[in-house]
């Protein structure tokens, strides 16, 4: 039975993903994902599962790696810090072909930062965050509900791609409560995983999980291998939900709590006579360039509005490819703007019309 | 007629390993395959290598692998036996490795007495980079980053792992052994087969240090390793059962 019940972001999360067959948690207390860690606590051993509060973020991330290798569903959260210190171990997963998925409710930095609400980890998500020649599909909610729709989708892209998959807050969504309808548990086996290490039983060979590549011809041969599976799913899963663009003059993009700010502030503008919509990236990689540029061709000009200084715009960027102005809006270290903030901006840019193309400096106001 | 008395292990393949004449690696490696064929462990083995000359061990011992980042394979091995608790686990890690960058790891898991097993190469040294100091490198002893010799003053004391694991509540077992000798070879052997045992009963986190020679980084011959490991490490690092669970088979 579908039943709407009022949660926290951080346990709708940790709720969902023990429905998608999350067996297995690793992970260490920072603000503002504990809720998280503490429901995983409470609620896996009921199912079987196993929680273990790590030494550390690093002993963490490689608990998951482990438990990765034998083909089980498992996860770990964190924010900020925590994270930072997970890029080796992530960049291990991705090099391993392993599926984890890596909760990160972002809080401010850099540095200790602070715990308020930011975005300020879109460069270290979207781009591989660890080293080496990798990515990770990144999925970007906006609600409580979405946080629990795509922690299943987190799971099974996981598994798919054999790769790890970052699910992307902040402090505003891991602390919110609001209504949500959880998925029914996920109910099967999933899919068949005869790459992982279990003992080699009966088998004539053993199986070895490495991203150790010594010849750089197959080092190589790798890294193209890799980016054969970005390049896939780009094409599959690329996800984003367009908002009042059909028509739409001025584009905002923002994703997760921006955008639902952004949302209000498109309808102010509605409400003024300017045609405004919204493109909200759902996956941050694979970044929705194609609907971006698809409207920047059709001369929609853009703001990008970000809980930060300004990251996401270089990929709006790089989507507009030139065709159209990009200007940027963003409050960093746990300032939220107000909806009427970013309705003086998309007007700032109606007034400029016909002619000035001041708005392509961007900056912060 | 002809009687077989001495082959290969059956859960070792038949390779010839990149080891330096004299390393201790391959010795070690032996031991292993023995104790996994005596308990007839291979098929349900999964090895956690992590780097170290000894990352390929996986070239060698013929059971399921994980190549694990520097110092954290202890963490693996405990996501590993988290999610197959029937399943062998066992480590193999070097001095640089458990004792330097992985020390929370190695701590945290034996504190926990996670039932898993742990094969530590203690040879002074990293081997694998190019003979740098490790935690475990000897007062006086010369390394490529203490070209004068370690100095307390600069570098601090080495660590004596098995002394300082042996704190602790969780191990069920921590001994530590070498193999520059037939009578030592047969020592360790008989360390290793009780930790894996350790594990297969259930008893939770078994600990064998290997005290191993690496001739090529010490600059001696093999011979000469073999001596300094007797008249320097021993001493330092004495060759003794700290702990040994009651009624092991
Ligand atoms: C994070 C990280 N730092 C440094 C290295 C480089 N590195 C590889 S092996 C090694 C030392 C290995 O020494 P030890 O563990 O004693 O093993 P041995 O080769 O002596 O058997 C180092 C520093 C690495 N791979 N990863
Ligand atoms: S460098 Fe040392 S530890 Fe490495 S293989 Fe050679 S002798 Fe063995
Ligand atoms: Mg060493």
């Amino acid at each position: 039975m579908t039943q709407k019940v009022l949660m926290k972001g951080n346990e709708a999360i940790a709720e969902a993903a023990i429905r998608a067959g999350c067996r297995f948690f690793f992970g260490y207390p920072i603000t503002p994902q504990n809720e998280l860690l503490e429901y995983m606590a409470r609620n896996l051993p009921k199912v079987d599962g196993v929680f273990l509060q790590s030494e550390s973020e690093i002993g963490a991330i490689n608990m998951v790696m482990g438990a990765a290798c034998t083909g089980a569903r498992v996860m770990t959260s964190s924010s900020g810090p925590g994270i930072s210190l997970k890029q080796e171990g992530i960049s291990y997963i991705a090099g391993s072909e392993l599926p984890a998925v890596i909760v990160n409710i972002m809080r401010t930095g850099p540095g200790l930062g602070g715990i308020a609400p930011t975005q300020s980890d879109y460069y270290q998500a979207a781009k591989g965050g660890g080293h080496g020649d990798y990515r990770l599909m990144v999925l970007a909610p906006s609600s409580v509900q979405e946080m629990a729709d795509l922690m299943f989708l987190a799971f099974d892209k996981a598994d798919e791609y054999r790769n790890p998959v970052m699910v992307l807050g902040d402090g505003v969504l891991g602390q919110m409560m609001e209504p949500v309808i959880l998925p029914e548990p996920k109910e099967g086996k999933g899919v068949e995983k005869p790459w992982a290490t279990t003992g080699k039983g009966n088998n004539p060979k053993s199986k070895l999980i490495t991203s150790l590549y010594i010849k750089p011809e197959e080092a190589e041969k790798f890294c193209e291998h890799l980016a054969a599976k970005y390049l896939t799913m780009a094409e599959r899963d690329t996800r984003w939900e367009s908002y009042r663009t059909e028509d739409a003059e001025i584009i905002v993009v923002a994703y997760g709590t921006a955008a639902r700010l952004c949302m209000a502030a498109v309808d102010m503008a509605r409400d003024k006579g300017i045609r405004a919509g919204l493109i909200r990236p759902i996956t941050l990689f694979p970044f929705p360039s194609a609907p971006i540029y698809a409207a920047a061709e059709k001369g929609a000009r853009f703001l990008t509005v970000e809980l930060s200084t300004g990251q996401m715009v270089d990929d709006v960027r790089l989507a507009v490819s030139g065709k159209s102005t990009v200007s940027f809006y963003g409050r960093s270290g746990g300032m939220v703007p107000d909806p009427r903030d970013i309705l003086s901006q998309i007007e700032q840019i109606e007034s400029e019309k016909n002619g000035s193309t001041a708005a392509t400096e961007g900056g912060a106001a | 007629m002809a009687k077989i008395v001495f082959t290969r292990p059956k859960s070792m393949k038949d390779v010839v390993t990149h080891y330096c004449p004299g390393c201790h690696h391959g010795i070690i490696h032996r031991l292993v395959g023995e104790a996994l064929d005596e308990l007839e462990l291979a098929p349900k083995t999964i090895g956690v290598a992590p780097v170290g000359c000894s990352v390929f061990i996986y070239d060698y011992i013929d059971t399921d692998f994980i190549q694990a980042s520097h110092g954290r394979a202890p963490a693996v091995a405990t996501g590993v036996k988290r999610a197959l608790p029937d399943k062998f686990v066992f480590t193999y890690q070097g001095d640089g490795d458990l004792a330097a960058i992985g020390t929370a790891e190695i701590i945290h898991a034996a504190a926990r007495g996670e039932n898993i097993t742990v094969i530590f190469v203690n040879n002074a040294i990293y081997g694998m980079t190019g003979g740098q100091s490790a935690p475990t490198t000897l007062v006086g002893q010369s390394s490529t980053t203490t070209p004068k010799g370690r100095t307390s003053q600069n570098d601090g004391f080495p660590i004596q792992v098995c002394e300082m694991l042996n704190t602790l509540q969780g191990p069920s077992m921590i001994s530590r052994v070498a193999v520059h000798t037939p009578a030592q070879v047969i020592r360790a052997k008989k360390a290793i087969r009780r930790a894996f045992q350790c594990q297969v009963e259930g008893r939770g986190f078994s600990f064998v240090e290997v005290l191993s020679a690496c001739p090529t980084n010490w600059g001696m011959t093999p011979l000469d390793a073999g001596k300094w490991l007797e008249n320097e490490m021993i001493p330092y690092y004495p060759v003794k059962d700290f702990r040994i669970p009651e009624g092991v088979q």
